[in-house]
């Protein structure tokens, strides 16, 4: 008798020999506890997933770090989380509606998938005014991760995408998951069917698209996290035309936009052109510390258009109408009154706080004599540490300072050689980190 | 059914629609539960209070008081369960864990995002329009004839079976032998259950309340529900998955682990509001105000039963859920359907809407104001008297 005819389930280990089966084999400690697998596959792609997904990751190195050192006071610059309180003027919009709620007249139920009317209108005039973008063009979501998920099931797996090199993970990650990225090359640290486009200090972190092969989707972030570097004018209209002629669709997420100082293009719609070829999703998370209220929204033109002519809004308002509810109904009048005269400039304090965080980040690292990008557009800072292991300077800088960043490597191989310092904190611990910074390094 | 209904009101202007269509709630959610939703919005504004990402399965208290609420005594765990902004959105994400290649099977008739998300991600082949299913669904018929619980027998097999109970459209709770048959059956093909449980609060009799309460269940399911139709929240959006340790891929890999990396990458957590509303909910008192909401639909339910019963027709479920199925036998479900809108002002929802398996019926849902209700019932009597 062999045990594959009498367990046809599988165990622990797949069984690459059949062996004699006796009961003391059975009873014996080589033998794995009898359990039922059932006989779903696992999908392959998730298999391809390298590990787990980047922040959580750097969550599990900051316990590990604290267990080691119980009485560390760590100061957390790694993941780009929100610190200062929400202004009153939004939260007891959102509390009023909360209250409301309790009423026969203010009682909502099932909202509209795509959000509130009264919010997209509100986001079109806001943010994409004389842009030729209206309210019914945007879809309100739960967050830009969110959005990012639901634009690749919408997208499907037979398309190829091209992202920068580094980048936000989620683009890779969700690529991988939905089956369009192939096989990890372990050489190189790449998707085989990934195109990456290097952004680097060399080429003003803006790839070189006389070199970058032709993809249906291009996922470009600006400004961006990591490097914190904003796409110039120039920069966003050469992208619009390399996407024209390879008949490409743009995926842009300006979740950044508000920390812009520069003229750069807040939206990739200020650039001609742009509303036939380019999505663009956005997020209240940065803008106005919703990191855990969780608001985002998406746009998409009516104008864009697959290679059939079927207009993509359609199906990404029947993914939309399947695959969501619709954002929290409290959670939207918070997003509504972030977008009030009031409510905006309150908003704008809280960001010109970030800001100076990353003014005095971006200072402290240059006195070092470290040469650093971002910190001007974006609430990031990305310092270089040529020859290094980003890793490595990783946990030397968490080891001996107990400051927590985000390795560049995290982010795809081009971030190598870089760490990301974010600027979110109360500003007591930005000014301390950056005197154990400038003491250790 | 919002065109029917819209092209309806702009036919009649000064009709009174009554909309007992879409299971959508009406009735205030208790202040017990708004306060706690007020309060934590507020505490956003202060340093103590405010709080950025949170953990993308959830908060822990919340997670606890769902896993002692609804599953004290079946072995699942607060790191077993993963809170949501809705079981529509979990039904997707737990597709995109599944992938393309598995095979699906549904009740018919059934909710409809199980096969709508099963064609997003590719895995149901061609719909073939003469038998109104898609090629590679297996459709499992539930009818009045096999007590709405289907024979297995005749049922082939696939990876996932997605089962509801209490079932919307049919109201049909399964008994405890029936689960148990379902998960016999799930462990024989090596099959995952996706047990959905969102109407489970609506149960009257002592059908189980979740697919845990069945031996070996841990094994063969995962178990999504919501808060949606306990506590009004259909606009505040939550919702929880839970996914046993047990539950494994075919080479071992526990289901929970992936699905806890489609979580972090494709999501970011519940509303932090949503979810200390969620908590309000659990308590002692909001609990019980839930409980009383729920009555009031219950309700609603036996009176929209009672009508249709005393009219003479064939009616089912209403005693575990807030749906009420009436059976027409031999007439198109639309045909019934616009006969109703035309003639009483009230929505209902065709049941061929939800499948092949629905048409003869209408579901009738129990949301609604009382005076509403009790109209709508006046009018029904009226037009079948």
């Amino acid at each position: 008798m062999y045990v594959d005819q009498v367990h046809p389930k599988c165990s622990t280990t797949p069984l690459k020999a059949t062996v004699p089966f006796t009961m003391d084999f059975f009873l014996s400690s080589r033998w794995p506890v009898p359990r039922h697998c059932t006989e779903v596959s696992r999908n392959v792609n998730m298999e391809s997933l390298q590990s787990g997904y980047l922040f959580p990751e750097i969550s599990m190195r900051e316990s590990e770090h604290i267990r080691k050192h119980p009485d560390a006071r760590l100061i957390r610059l790694g993941i780009g989380d929100t610190t200062q309180p929400i202004p009153d003027i939004i939260t007891s919009a959102m509390a009023e509606h909360a209250f409301a709620l309790s009423t026969v007249k203010g009682y909502k139920g099932y909202g509209a998938e795509q959000g509130n009317m009264a919010l997209r209108t509100a986001i079109a005039d806001k943010f994409y005014k004389d842009m030729g973008i209206e309210g019914d063009e945007i879809f309100i979501s739960d967050g830009a991760q969110s959005d990012i998920s639901r634009l690749q099931m919408l997208l499907g797996s037979n398309v190829t995408v091209a992202v920068q090199d580094p980048s936000f993970p989620a683009y890779i990650d969700t690529s991988v998951i939905v089956g369009q990225a192939g096989k990890f090359l372990k050489e190189t640290g790449k998707y085989r069917n990934i195109v990456y486009m290097n952004c680097r200090p060399e080429n003003n972190f803006f790839p070189d698209l006389s070199t970058t092969s032709r993809t249906d989707i291009i996922f470009f972030c600006s400004p961006n996290n990591p490097t914190g570097h904003a796409a110039t004018w120039q920069q966003l209209k050469k992208l619009v035309e390399f996407a024209k002629a390879n008949g490409s669709i743009i995926v842009y997420d300006s979740a950044y936009a508000a920390y812009i100082t520069d003229p750069s293009p807040r939206s990739i719609y200020e650039i001609p052109g742009a509303r036939e070829v380019a999505i663009e999703i956005s997020s209240f998370s940065k803008f106005a510390g919703f990191t855990g209220v969780r608001l985002g929204w998406t746009v998409v033109p009516e104008e864009l258009r697959y290679s059939n002519g079927y207009p993509v809004i359609k199906d990404f308002n029947r993914i939309v109408c399947t695959c969501f509810n619709g954002a929290s109904n409290i959670v939207q009048a918070g997003g509504l009154a972030c977008l009030s005269p009031d409510g905006f400039q309150a908003l704008r304090t809280v960001i010109d706080y970030y800001k100076e965080n990353a003014k005095i980040i971006v200072d402290a690292f240059q006195s070092l004599g470290l040469k650093v990008n971002g910190g001007k557009n974006a609430p990031y800072v990305w310092v270089q540490f040529p020859g290094s292991s980003s890793w490595d300077v990783f946990a030397e800088i968490l080891e001996k300072t107990h400051i927590l960043t985000i390795p560049g490597s995290g982010f795809g191989p081009g971030g190598n050689e870089h760490i990301r310092v974010s600027a979110f904190g109360h500003r007591e611990y930005i000014s301390e980190a950056c005197r154990r910074l400038k003491n250790f390094l | 059914i919002a065109r029917r209904k819209a092209a309806h009101m702009l036919k009649y202007p000064d009709a009174e629609v009554i909309s007992l269509g879409i299971g959508d709630t009406t009735e205030p959610i208790p202040e017990v539960i708004t306060s706690a939703l007020a309060k934590r919005s507020y505490a956003l504004s202060t340093q103590e209070g405010y709080s950025g990402y949170g953990a993308e399965q959830g908060e822990k208290p919340l997670r606890a008081a769902i896993a002692s609420t609804f599953y004290k005594d079946l072995g699942i765990e607060e790191g077993d369960i993963f809170v949501s902004d809705g079981a529509k959105c979990d039904i997707s994400r737990l597709q995109i864990v599944f992938g393309s290649n598995v095979t699906m099977a549904v009740q018919d008739p059934s909710y409809p995002a199980y096969v709508d998300s099963s064609v997003i991600m590719g895995q149901t082949g061609e719909f073939q329009k003469d038998a109104e299913k898609y090629g590679k669904i297996e459709y499992m018929r539930c009818t009045a004839e096999n007590g709405f619980f289907p024979d297995l027998s005749t049922v082939a097999r696939t990876d996932i079976i997605f089962f509801c109970s209490p079932n919307n459209p049919t109201g049909a709770a399964a008994t405890r032998e029936q689960l148990t048959r379902l998960v016999q059956f799930a462990k024989d093909n090596g099959s995952i259950i996706v047990y959905d449980s969102a109407y489970a609060l609506y149960i009257s009799d002592d059908n189980p309340r979740s697919i845990f309460e069945i031996p070996g269940a841990k094994e063969v399911a995962i178990e999504t529900s919501s808060f949606s139709k306990y506590a009004g929240f259909t606009g505040v959006r939550l919702g929880w998955t839970v996914i046993p340790k047990e539950l494994l891929f075919s080479d071992g890999f526990p289901v929970a682990k992936d699905f806890n990396r489609i979580v972090c990458t494709c999501f970011n957590g519940a509303s932090n509001i949503s979810q200390a509303g969620g908590l309000a909910c659990l308590s002692p008192e909001g609990f019980k105000a839930v409980h009383e909401v729920i009555g009031f639909y219950k309700e609603n339910t036996d009176i929209i039963v009672e009508t249709f019963n005393s009219l003479g027709f064939k009616v089912y479920g209403g005693k575990n859920a807030p749906y009420v199925w009436v059976q027409f036998p031999g007439r198109s479900s639309w045909d019934v359907f616009s006969e109703i809108l035309e003639k009483t002002h009230v929505v209902t929802t065709p049941g061929s809407g939800f499948g092949p398996g629905g048409e003869g019926f209408i579901r009738v849902s129990a949301f609604g104001h009382r005076g509403n209700v009790l109209e709508a019932c006046k009018r029904f009597k009226h037009l079948y008297k």
